[in-house]
């Protein structure tokens, strides 16, 4: 298909690049635009009216506005995996090749049956919701719910992973500056005039703002040139930030605001290497939001029929993107602004049929005005309803100013209902907006600190106040940043004015009159909920979804909230006020998250012998953010299970080797480092005599276990702490709170160095063989020089300095060998060697996690935040001599009762069962219920060296049931067998093994 | 004016024009059986069980601003009763129980839908403590599934099953769960208790305590003094400042927590998920919003707003777990204050006030709670002894050691 010509686009003018076509397709139709429209405005010059659903009646929508806050003409951009629904086709920048496809409609948007809905709309009202679907119950996900569901919503998310990237940036400026119009650019030339860093963001990809919409003359040039002279200025200036396609979304605290930069989003995909959106955190010393003001609607019957428009928008249409939305428009308005529009069309050929003025005076200018665009002038009339179809506009009905009905043929209707200045930045803070009678809106009430609201922003709607707002206070923004600033004259303007009688809604409309069009929320929804005392402004909110849809309300909300003022006959600042809350506009996921996301979202830690580990072909498994070894799959071998096996028999008859880097490791030095470990441990440290190494266990504040893991003495003053992997960083917090916070007298110092350390477990019969061939001539590691629990400095591999510590989680004879971490993959591949005429096998995480079971060892499946020391057999390390943290906490009755579960092994009595943690006890032959249970599983292990399954668990008294038997249930998957309580110790009770 | 199908059509016959309103607008009167402050979901149920269940309808609930303008309409709307000690499985399936009768008991259709409630593991042990969590909540009559991951693919085939960083191993699933319209909760309660006699009234707020002998008699408001025989402290976020009125310094502290929707799109997610390896958690509305949460913001406020490192850290949650949600546009993001308590569990129970009860300590968890947390409370205040469910919940608890600590964070409220 080829295109047809822009029938709508006019013979001149413009801020269009002419000189280039664009093509793009709208409901698979070709269309096409030129450089510098929206796909709004490349859609009113090719004619189209029909841009949209609503969501709960299908209306026919047409473009409402030329700008964010726009409700109806919400298309799905792009397709595939980068479709995006609810995209506001006035705020997106033409690119050669967009698809877009209207949504919420089927089977098109010219003839959709869901628009059935509008037939029942007597019953669809406000809540209706709330007072039918009770019966049956079963009915509502069945049926009610996923029909409701069918019917809502608006377009389609992609069911793909999003293919772009994001960004997120930070940056700091002296002055932020929010909105690139006639006021922000004013704002920034003034603060950047006296030095100050500047950023200047704007929403739209060209500043300039009203500038570039309306017939502005500023120092004698047109709004448009003046705008490009300032905007050079700036980009002169190396302490000036110009950020186009940006919006500041929200205001949060510590003066940081988040802006999206939309960095691709107006290119068909973005460039290689570029993101599609960047997310700022700017730090700004200062703001000035110039954000603008939002023009608002009047309620009346048909509002929202296609060819209904803001008169704003209208005029950008025309002015900045040279579109004709109509051929023959009438004009309804209730303040001098609105006016702006008949001089605009009589520019640009439109013919203005008929202007609808409530006021009953209006300046005789505008009455010379329409007589001079031919028009109709109805003074002191009002729009009662706009009839049409889903094709465009046919007529209005007027009523006029002595009562009469008069219908006036049109195929467009501008309407100017008065501005909303734009202050939701004011109140994301928490402050709420103040009302204006004069004006009849409502500005910033309290502003943030360090932000203040210039121009429009402020209900300063004419031109001249808003350059001199911009030159004022970015001066004073500048001054409070630290800067001379010398106010630039302000530029001359012509003065303008509002002159605007309010009117919210018109009364007697034969037709649905909508106040949130996106929502469907009519005036008569606002009659209903005040009715059923929904009269709170949230509660009208709510209850209504006025203001909830995509646009938030921008052009409905005020009004919603002078429909409520009028029916309880309170003014509108005794009604409530609106407030908003972050973001300004819709921000994507994708842009909060920033690169974290799949493989990226967490830093992946990789252990020193990581690489060697790899060529091994090691089966990986995150331990929070490690990765270590699980276990070593051998040719031949099929599941982890041989695997596993293989490893413990070899580390209980031979060697083995694992990392065990992950483990965290504090150092800890200082004339009070004892008396640290003393108050953190249950157990003494200050006695322990250097080159020994203790096991402890430390407690938080409530008694409850924290962590453990050994601590070793190096020197008179000075500890290296491990930790469990888990723990790492709590443990480092934990140290750190306690001394900074409740012993700061202590001398003490102390550093995590879990990533400067390369440690690896060697254990096994033949690890001291092992030992032996790495260490350098001259240290002895004899079991008399370095006995079970004791620690040493040697050199390896001919002078890798390192820390030798004679201990053992598995059970066997080990050391735990630490190197400097840049030395680890050497050192892993020489006790490789050395141990390979023993059979060293290098064992994961699996085999780790068998041999500490074995063993009885609680790890991080015990020590669960809930266990006491004394639940997990470690009573008795709990000293009587010194107090500790958590001592106390830990004698409370709750924690001290004997039938508190505690720690004990188990096994199958049918030995060829398997066991499962997680599931629960029960003492045999009682019901499974709450009441009979008696504990739960921890962790199990097939245990090689037995040839059955063993497991720890906490159960009620289990010191004192050895012997025992109970059921372990697990219904979630479906086992339910008979296990012994035994002692936790599975291997070597005695650890002679740990000794020789 | 009873609710229905009937009365819908025959109001839409009438132009709408006879609705009556959802509950009066009640004046304060000088005296009541029991007031209730607060006028959230928890107070609300309160009162209306109060009456309801005890007969006992001479009762005010105050709020001081409109009712349900704190956590019952700040929530994630996320029910469920997937719970794993002893002291909080009874209760929270007594929720569970009530929601699923709730709209025919309160007239109010509430949109109580149990799609299913999804929490994803990422490790062995996290499977090991989902099934032990699983194997409880069996033990307490509460329907739970452990599913490996092919089952957790055919429920939700776009998680990130091919790149994830900590990759989906299973789930645990309670398909009664899911999720309930917030708003209609607190109108429910507060029209069905209008209609058994409860005064709800708004923009009255709670000064102080007035307190003779040890013996509460009443509430100071800004609307004037109201006497009272017992007073119920339902107000969540606000509980130390209202408790600390009445000389009581509660073992909780109030954070930020903040909850996100984004723009109505067309049924995408259909069930409740939450991510095992971060803290995320998402649903969608019947409107369309996709409506997730994650952490709270980490430090103590009383102001309803949070910041963009917890969005940040959500929202990297989100795209780690469901990378198709990426142009997916977040529409409010919106605080809440939680009253988070020492253990992560509430605190339904007397205090050393003759006549003065607390209700508070929920975390984020209060919202599931509304029912269970009425009913109990009601039970509590009528007969002056705790309900059977809601009998661990006690405020010595952290004194004697009988703490509820569901994830074994011990007494840091951030945590919970």
């Amino acid at each position: 298909m080829t295109p047809l010509p822009q029938s709508r686009r006019l013979a001149s003018g413009g801020l269009i690049d002419r000189s280039r076509t664009l093509s793009f397709q709208f409901d698979g139709k070709p269309m096409t635009g030129h450089p510098g429209d929206t796909l709004a405005s490349a859609l009113i010059a090719n004619g189209t009216i029909l841009a949209g659903r609503s969501f709960k009646y299908h209306r026919p929508r047409g473009i409402l506005t030329a700008g964010s806050e726009e409700p109806n003409a919400l298309v799905e951009l792009r397709s595939g995996a980068r479709r995006e629904p609810n995209t506001k086709a006035t705020t997106v920048e033409l690119f050669d090749g967009l698809v877009a496809r209207s949504q919420n409609r089927w089977p098109s948007l010219g003839f959709d049956v869901m628009s059935v809905n509008s037939l029942l709309s007597p019953i669809f009202v406000a809540g209706f919701y709330y007072k039918t679907f009770m019966w049956p119950a079963a009915f509502w996900e069945k049926l009610y719910e996923p029909l409701i569901r069918r019917a809502a919503g608006l377009g389609r998310a992609s069911r793909e992973p999003d293919p772009d990237s994001y960004e997120k940036a930070f940056a700091f400026c002296d002055v932020l500056v929010i909105g690139g119009g006639p006021t922000g650019l004013m704002a920034a030339l003034s603060a950047a005039r006296a030095g100050a860093h500047v950023i200047l963001c704007d929403e739209d990809f060209s500043f300039g703002g009203r500038l570039l919409s309306e017939q502005f003359v500023i120092d004698g040039q047109s709004g448009a040139d003046w705008k490009a002279a300032a905007v050079f200025e700036l980009e002169q200036n190396p302490a000036v930030t110009l950020m186009r396609r940006t919006t500041v979304f929200g205001g949060y605290d510590q003066s940081t605001y988040g802006a999206l930069e939309r960095v691709g989003d107006h290119l068909p995909v973005p460039l290689p290497h570029m993101p599609r959106q960047r997310l700022w955190k700017i730090v700004a010393k200062r703001a000035v939001l110039a954000a603008g003001a939002v023009e608002r609607q009047i309620v009346f019957g048909g509002n929202d029929r296609p060819g209904v428009m803001m008169a704003s928008a209208l005029r950008s249409y025309v002015n900045r993107f040279a579109a004709a939305p109509a051929q023959r428009l009438g004009l309804f308005t209730n303040n001098d602004d609105g006016w702006k529009t008949v001089a605009d069309c009589i520019r640009a050929g439109i013919k203005v049929e008929a202007v609808i003025d409530p006021r009953p005076a209006i300046p005789e200018a505008f009455r010379q005005l329409a007589i001079q665009a031919g028009a109709r002038l109805f003074e002191g009339g009002l729009v009662q309803d706009a009839h049409g179809t889903a094709r465009g506009l046919q007529s209005i009905d007027v009523m006029t100013s002595t009562g009469r009905t008069e219908s006036v043929a049109v195929d467009g209707l501008a309407v100017s209902g008065g501005w909303n200045p734009a202050v939701a930045l004011t109140c994301h803070l928490g402050a709420r907006p103040v009302w204006r009678d004069d004006i009849s809106a409502f500005v910033a009430g309290d502003t943030p600190p360090g932000l203040v609201v210039a121009g429009a922003a402020t209900g300063a709607f004419d031109l001249r106040s808003c350059l001199a707002d911009g030159v004022r206070l970015g001066a004073e923004a500048a001054q409070a940043a630290g800067f001379t600033a010398v106010a630039p004259t302000v530029p001359a303007a012509s003065e303008e004015t509002l002159g605007l009688m309010p009117l919210w809604k018109v009364t007697g409309a034969r037709t649905k009159a909508f106040v949130d069009f996106q929502n469907d929320v009519t005036a008569k929804d606002i009659v209903i909920a005040e009715r059923e005392g929904f009269r709170s402004v949230e509660h009208l909110k709510r209850y209504t979804t006025l203001g909830m849809a995509t646009d938030q309300g921008k052009t409905a909300n005020v009004n919603g909230l002078a429909i409520m003022a009028a029916l309880t006959g309170r003014s509108i600042p005794e009604t409530g006020t609106t407030t908003f809350r972050p973001p300004y506009t819709p921000v994507a996921i994708g842009a909060f998250a920033g690169h974290h996301r799949g493989k990226h979202f967490r830093p992946t830690r990789l252990t020193p012998s990581h690489a060697w580990a790899a060529e091994q072909g090691a089966q990986f498994v995150e331990a929070g953010q490690w990765l270590r070894a699980q276990w070593f799959p051998k040719p031949g071998e099929t599941d982890w299970l041989t695997s596993v096996n293989r490893e413990v028999i070899a580390v209980r008859g031979a060697v083995g080797v694992c990392d065990v880097s992950t483990l965290g490791k504090i150092d800890i030095q200082g004339a009070d480092a004892g008396t640290l470990l003393d108050r953190v441990y249950i157990n003494g440290f200050s006695a322990l005599p250097v080159g020994k190494v203790r096991y402890g266990a430390m407690l938080r504040e409530d008694g409850i276990v924290m962590d453990d893991g050994t601590t070793a003495r190096l020197a008179q003053d000075r500890y290296v702490m491990s930790t469990t992997t888990a723990n790492a960083a709590k443990v480092m917090q934990h140290l750190e709170f306690c001394h900074q916070v409740l012993w700061p007298e202590l001398d003490v110092q102390m550093v995590s160095v879990t990533e400067q350390w390369a440690q690896f477990s060697i254990a096994g019969p033949r690890a001291r063989d092992t030992i032996q061939k790495l260490i350098d001539p001259m240290a002895d590691v004899s079991n008399m020089a370095l006995p079970y629990m004791g620690v040493t400095t040697i050199t390896v591999c001919g002078g890798i300095p390192g820390r030798l510590f004679r201990i053992s989680f598995s059970g066997e004879l080990a050391y735990e060998l630490a190197v400097p971490a840049r030395y680890g993959d050497g050192v892993i591949r020489a006790i490789m060697s050395a141990g390979a005429e023993y059979g060293i096998v290098a064992y994961g995480t699996e085999a780790l996690g068998v041999m500490r079971i074995e063993k009885g060892h609680p790890a991080g499946n015990e020590l669960n935040g809930t266990a006491t020391a004394r639940d997990l057999g470690l009573g008795k390390l709990m000293s009587q001599k010194k107090d500790f943290i958590g001592r106390v906490m830990a004698e409370r009755s709750g924690l001290t009762n004997p039938d508190r579960p505690s720690l004990a092994g188990f096994v199958p009595v049918n030995r060829a069962d398997r066991l499962r943690a997680g599931a629960h006890f029960l003492g045999l032959g009682a019901h499974p219920s709450a009441s009979n249970d008696q504990g739960y599983m921890t962790s199990v292990a097939f245990s090689p060296s037995l040839s059955h399954w063993v497991g720890l668990g906490l159960i009620k008294n289990g010191p004192n049931r050895h012997g025992e038997r109970v059921r372990a249930y697990d219904p979630v998957r479906r086992g339910d067998i008979e296990v012994e309580i035994c002692s936790p110790v599975f291997i070597d009770p005695e650890g002679g093994r740990l000794r020789v | 004016m009873q609710y229905s199908a009937f009365s819908l059509l025959k109001n839409a016959l009438t132009g709408h024009r006879y609705w009556k309103p959802a509950w009066r607008e009640a004046q304060p009167r000088d005296r009541y059986d029991v007031v209730i402050v607060g006028g959230g979901g928890h107070g609300l149920a309160t009162a209306y069980y109060l009456a309801k269940n005890h007969g006992i309808t001479n009762v005010a609930v105050v709020e001081k601003g409109y009712i349900g303008s704190g956590n019952v309409g700040r929530n994630t709307t996320i029910v469920r009763s997937n719970y794993l000690l002893p002291g909080n499985v009874p209760f929270y399936e007594w929720s569970m129980k009530l929601w699923e009768g709730l709209e025919r008991d309160i007239n109010y259709n509430a949109m109580v839908s149990q799609r299913g409630v999804l929490n994803l593991c990422h490790s062995d042990a996290q499977r090991d403590a989902f099934a032990r969590r699983g194997n409880a909540m069996r033990l307490h009559g509460v329907d739970s599934e452990l599913l490996e991951k092919e089952q957790v693919r055919k429920i939700a085939p776009y998680l990130n099953f091919d790149d994830a960083r900590f990759p989906i191993q299973g789930g645990l699933l309670q398909p009664r769960g899911g999720t309930v319209r917030h708003d209609a909760v607190a109108w429910g309660y507060a029209r069905a208790g209008d209609r058994r006699g409860v005064d709800i009234i708004q923009n009255c707020e709670v000064t102080g305590f007035r307190i003779d002998n040890g013996k509460i008699l009443g509430v100071e408001t800004s609307r004037g003094f109201i006497g009272a025989s017992k007073v119920g402290m339902a107000v969540a976020g606000n509980a130390s400042r209202v408790a600390g009125m009445a000389g009581m310094r509660l073992p909780i502290e109030s954070h930020v927590l903040q909850a996100f929707v984004s723009e109505g799109i067309k049924p995408l997610i259909d069930t409740v998920i939450t991510f095992g390896a971060g803290h995320f958690y998402i649903s969608q509305s019947d409107k369309g919003g996709l409506v997730f949460g994650g952490d709270i913001d980490g430090y103590n406020s009383y102001a309803q707003r949070g910041n963009l490192p917890t969005v940040e850290d959500v929202c990297e949650g989100g795209m780690a777990l469901m990378p198709m949600i990426g142009r997916v546009r977040m529409l409010r993001q919106w605080g809440g204050i939680m009253d988070m308590s020492m253990d992560g569990s509430p605190i339904i129970d007397r205090t050393p006030v003759d006549g003065l009860y607390l209700n508070a300590g929920w975390c984020y968890g209060g919202f599931k709670a509304t029912p269970a947390s009425g009913w109990c409370f009601a039970h509590l205040i009528a007969r002056d002894e705790p309900h059977a469910v809601a009998a661990a919940y006690r405020l010595d608890r952290f004194a004697t050691g009988h703490v509820i600590d569901e994830k074994g964070q011990g007494a840091q409220p951030n945590l919970h």
